[in-house]
């Protein structure tokens, strides 16, 4: 089976490599790449732990082959923080408790940060609706939900 | 759940993209991926060639055609989801797409991907059966058009041929004093519905319905269009009494989640739901 040269961006840097067509994306970050922050939990599309942004929009990396990422910008949750500053989103989740063991948080925090401008318009049964895409086996959703009330609420603050 | 191997090919023109999937009688078209991709993780499909349409040029636009609009196969369910034409000319259509899967889904899955694929419970499908609408497709014999109510044809099954690929799916537009409504029920917000029920209705001047649409998901092999309920409606029936005639016809399997009886009791209640709210929004 004849593999493809791709060359894409992650986080910025520009990454060029040759893969399998069978290669997932999920699986190109983490072995590839190294970037572990990106988890997998089902691998077949309804856990959303593997989700990263794929252009700016939130994609499930485990049904994406990395194939056909090439050309594309990637951000993976590695991609969030400024160095040690966690981005407001991070720091929200920590405040809110908004995790247990972590294994779903990655997945939450970029399915979030990809949508910040949208949630700041909705009611809260509208927020969990959006954030049904990723499951949680620990901690519940209450705190999750309080995050992206509150990192949306201090996001509306400074843009007045 | 890793995928078998296959060769892949992400071709510009629909022509180059019909040769490659006549080069190969094991080939298969890759669109969004969010279907074909489980089928390949669970060892369900095995293609020997994926032809990703996603670099082909003209499979990506929202086209408004007077009465009708046509949309290119390769439009992301999220781009339709949030197109004010959509919203504006084809509303039954923009509030479906809420109910596919989830948001990082629908960035991924496409319109064209959702018709082809023809699962009996997905709401695209259903919308463009109830709506009478169509498809065009392109095989190495030339461009074709298929009715809605000849394309679905059995579970996952559809009239469009091996080495054919759908290009456009074309909905008619909606008029004045039309009202649209979605109801499902499912088990999570997300889900597969059980059954839903997706309406929309034209009033005349005078209050009365004189164009009515009802496609019902999750209730048989393919979706369904509830022709009996329709008439009612259009003879002037009250949405309940119309709603009792929705499961004329139908004969839903039972499995882990839902019992057949138990789907044929949800085809009457989401169809009065759906009757009742899209009067009121024509109103
Ligand atoms: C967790 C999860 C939940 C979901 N929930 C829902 C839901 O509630 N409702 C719903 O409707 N869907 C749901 N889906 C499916 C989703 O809508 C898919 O996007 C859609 O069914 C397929 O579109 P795609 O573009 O991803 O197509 P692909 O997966 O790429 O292709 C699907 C099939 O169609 C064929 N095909 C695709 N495009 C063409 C074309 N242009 N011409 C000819 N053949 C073509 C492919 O060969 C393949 O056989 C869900 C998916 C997941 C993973
Ligand atoms: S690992 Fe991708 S959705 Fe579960
Ligand atoms: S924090 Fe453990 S799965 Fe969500």
């Amino acid at each position: 089976m004849a593999t493809h040269l791709i060359k894409v961006e992650v986080n910025g840097e520009a990454y060029e490599r040759t893969v399998p067509p069978r290669l997932l994306l999920s699986d190109f970050l983490r072995h590839e790449l190294h970037l572990t922050g990106t988890h997998v939990g089902c691998e077949h599309g309804v856990c959303g732990a593997c989700t990263v942004q794929l252009d700016g929009q939130g994609v499930r990396s485990c049904l994406l082959f990395a194939v056909q990422a090439d050309g594309s910008a990637i951000k993976t949750v590695e991609g969030l923080a400024a160095g040690d500053d966690l981005h407001p989103l991070q720091a929200a989740f920590s405040a809110a408790h908004a995790l247990q063991c972590g294994f779903c948080t990655p997945g939450f925090l970029m399915t979030i940060d990809s949508m910040l401008d949208e949630f700041a318009t909705m009611t809260e049964p509208e927020i969990r609706e959006a954030l049904s895409g990723n499951i949680c086996r620990c901690t519940g959703y209450q705190g999750i939900v309080e995050a992206v009330k509150a990192t949306v609420a201090s996001h509306s603050q400074e843009g007045r | 759940m890793k995928p078998p191997e296959f060769d892949y090919v992400a071709p510009n023109s629909v022509d180059d993209a019909i040769k490659a999937l006549g080069s190969d009688l094991e080939a298969k078209v890759l669109a969004g991926g969010q279907s074909l991709i489980p089928l390949l993780a669970f060892r369900l499909a095995g293609p020997s060639l994926l032809v990703d349409l996603a670099r082909v040029d003209g499979l990506d636009h929202i086209t408004d055609e007077g009465d009708r609009l046509v949309i290119g196969a390769m439009t992301r369910q999220r781009r339709v989801e949030r197109d004010p034409l959509v919203a504006d000319r084809c509303p039954l259509l923009a509030e479906s797409l809420r109910h596919v899967g989830h948001p990082q889904i629908r960035s991924r899955g496409t319109i064209g991907g959702s018709v082809a694929h023809a699962d009996p419970a997905a709401e695209l499908p259903g919308v463009v059966l109830a709506l009478g609408g169509r498809v065009h497709v392109t095989g190495p014999a030339g461009n074709r058009t298929i009715e809605a109510e000849e394309l679905f044809q059995g579970f996952l099954s559809t009239s469009i041929a091996d080495g054919e690929i759908l290009t456009a799916v074309e909905v008619p537009a909606s008029g004045p004093r039309t009202g649209w409504s979605v109801v499902e029920v499912a088990r999570r917000p997300g889900d597969y519905a059980l059954c839903g029920a997706l309406c929309q209705l034209q009033l005349d001047d005078s209050g009365t319905v004189v164009d009515a649409h009802l496609g019902l998901i999750g209730v048989g092999d393919r979706p369904m269009r509830a022709h009996a309920v329709e008439a009612a409606v259009l003879g002037g029936a009250s949405p309940s009494e119309a709603a009792e005639l929705a499961p004329d016809g139908l004969r839903p399997g039972s499995d882990v989640h839902a019992s057949s009886d138990y789907r044929l009791h949800l085809a009457t209640v989401t169809s009065r739901r759906a009757l009742t709210q899209a009067l009121e929004r024509a109103a």
